[in-house]
């Protein structure tokens, strides 16, 4: 039943980071995020959906090697706070968000796959507004694209790849697509899917 | 984020006759994502701001109504109430020019109860926007067949097979009705119960079973599904008393514990105690998932108000255009347009609908 966006034959440009790249990326990340936080102590780690749970999941895992703490995993579906709602040919599903942790006076890291134009990060600070009041969000990308439309920055950045518009980036994943990758990809021509 | 392809085209949601399997296993799907917002410290999502819908009640409604509104509020949508005993309709206005004056305020959905079977269907020739049947006269009530389902759903994993027993006049009910269709689609057992003046003739066209004892249906069944003796609707004697009725189809305590398996007890509400159901019973976690029925309500009406929402043709926002066109041209116009849609040109719809009738 999960058929992830389309991840139809685009012409693919350049492989940006390969598997052990990305492992060592994710490593960085979580050190990153121990280093600003000093530890691991309030620190909670929110994934947006789809991507961006995999990854979430993996910063745990090597903060839990570093530090010897598991943190908890939240999941982020923000289908609900879209500001494309009406715009959209096709109706996106609404898929569940999991939170099982109270999320007050908390550090909470926001991880996503790729920052673009920062929508997708809006929707997700107000949906995460309606969970409580953090003490603060913190927001790690694996890949950040440029071309933001909204005053948006991210604290941890995995690689920073310049693009054109004409232009997108891949994050193939493990978990759902059967390899680790980032790719630089011809986006398709008629719809453009942001 | 996953995408959407074929599987809910709806532009109203009407009845559950006709409706595929699909298409209810993704509703229920999309409910299960709507009742997580519910559980949240602040349970409301921004998804229909700026949308406006019309709760029009034509009969007396306690739960639906409620559940509608708080469905649309808690989507952020603006929700406007019309009751008919505070309206214009108590001076004599009609159905259709109540439906034409709300068209002219630039609703985009209509939620419509009426004594009327085919009122909502009616209704779609006024209206451009989205309309919600929320139960017609004798016919359907599908919001309540589906919020009845995912409460089996959660209860059973899996509706296949699953055996429900339907008890009470089935003649009046659309509750009845829509669960019948939806039950069916998705591969249940369906059997309904009641004294023969309450079993309506087309019963025999809808592949249920047939009781007229009481503990023969309970014996039989997984799930008791105990419906309201309509008192309102009661005028020919269908019964001799209720104290009567009670004695013979009244679920009781007595009846279930003789049939000696776990049997979950449902109602669409409101009950009659001591009628239909023994007053304790309702209130019996063990057997009684009523409140469940009530909780769901909510999360499927919100993925119903969502799904039409994001229905390609209802965007209806801007344009002034009466609809002057008779129905099957409006038809084709609409099947002209959803086509053009299809080929992704970004023409607003309107304009592209008022230069198609000039």
């Amino acid at each position: 039943m999960f058929s992830f966006e389309q991840t139809m034959a685009r012409k693919v440009k350049a492989k940006i980071i390969d598997e052990i790249g990305l492992k060592r990326t994710v490593i960085r990340l979580a050190h990153e995020i121990l280093e600003r936080n000093r530890g691991a102590d309030n620190l909670v780690i929110i994934g947006i959906r789809t991507r961006g749970v995999f990854l979430a999941q993996r910063i745990i895992n090597e903060i839990h090697n570093i530090e010897g703490k598991r943190l908890p995993l939240g999941i982020l579906d923000i289908t609900m706070y879209r500001d494309d709602f009406r715009e959209r040919l096709k109706q996106p599903v609404v898929q569940q968000t999991d939170i099982p942790f109270d999320i007050y006076e908390k550090d909470v890291v926001l991880v996503d796959d790729v920052l673009y134009t920062g929508r997708t990060t809006r929707a997700a600070l107000e949906a995460l507004m309606s969970f409580g009041r953090p003490e603060r969000i913190q927001l790690a990308v694996l890949v950040d694209r440029g071309h933001r439309e909204l005053p948006i920055k991210p604290d941890y950045v995995g690689k920073n790849i310049p693009t054109s518009i004409g232009e997108e980036v891949q994050v193939k994943l493990n978990e759902v697509d059967d390899e680790d990758c980032v790719l630089l990809v011809e986006s398709p021509t008629t719809t453009q899917a942001k | 984020m996953k995408i959407n392809d074929v599987v809910f085209k709806r532009k109203h949601l009407l009845g559950l006759k006709g409706v595929s399997a699909e298409e209810i296993k993704f509703i229920l799907e999309q409910a299960e994502s709507f009742k997580e917002v519910l559980k949240r410290p602040i349970p409301k999502v921004p998804t229909l701001r700026g949308k406006t819908v019309v709760n029009l009640f034509y009969e007396a409604s306690t739960r639906t109504r409620i559940s509608f509104e708080l469905a649309e509020k808690r989507l952020s949508a603006d929700a406007i109430n019309f009751s008919s005993s505070t309206s214009s309709t108590k001076k004599g206005e009609s159905l259709r020019d109540t439906a034409q004056n709300i068209e002219a305020m630039k609703v985009d959905m209509v939620v419509i109860r009426h004594g009327a079977a085919g009122a909502p269907h009616f209704l779609t020739h006024w209206i451009k926007g989205s309309v919600i049947n929320a139960g017609d006269g004798c016919h359907e009530h599908p919001t309540q067949a589906l919020l009845d389902m995912k409460t089996l759903l959660e209860i059973f994993n899996d509706l296949k097979s699953l055996r429900v027993a339907i008890v009470g006049d089935i003649l009046h009910s659309r509750v009845a009705r829509s669960n019948i269709y939806g039950l069916a689609t998705m591969g249940a057992e369906v059997a309904i119960c009641g004294p023969s003046p309450l079993i309506p003739p087309e019963a025999e066209n809808w592949k249920v079973k047939i009781f007229h004892n009481v503990d023969q249906a309970i014996a039989w069944a997984d799930v008791v599904m105990v419906l309201r003796i309509q008192l309102e609707r009661q005028s020919a004697n269908y019964f001799p008393t209720l104290r009567e009725y009670h004695n013979y189809f009244g679920i009781t305590r007595e009846r279930l514990e003789k049939a000696g398996k776990k049997i979950k007890i449902m109602h669409p509400g409101p009950i009659n105690r001591g009628v239909e159901l023994e007053s304790d019973l309702a209130d019996d976690p063990e057997f009684s998932v009523i409140l469940d029925q009530v909780t769901n309500g909510v999360a499927v009406r919100m993925a119903i108000l969502y799904l039409l929402a994001g229905e390609v043709g209802s965007q209806s926002t801007g344009g002034t255009l009466k609809l002057i066109c008779c129905g099957a041209l409006r038809e084709w116009i609409w099947g002209t347009l959803e086509f053009i849609w299809e080929r992704s040109i970004s023409i607003s719809a309107f304009q592209l609908h008022q230069t198609l009738i000039e």
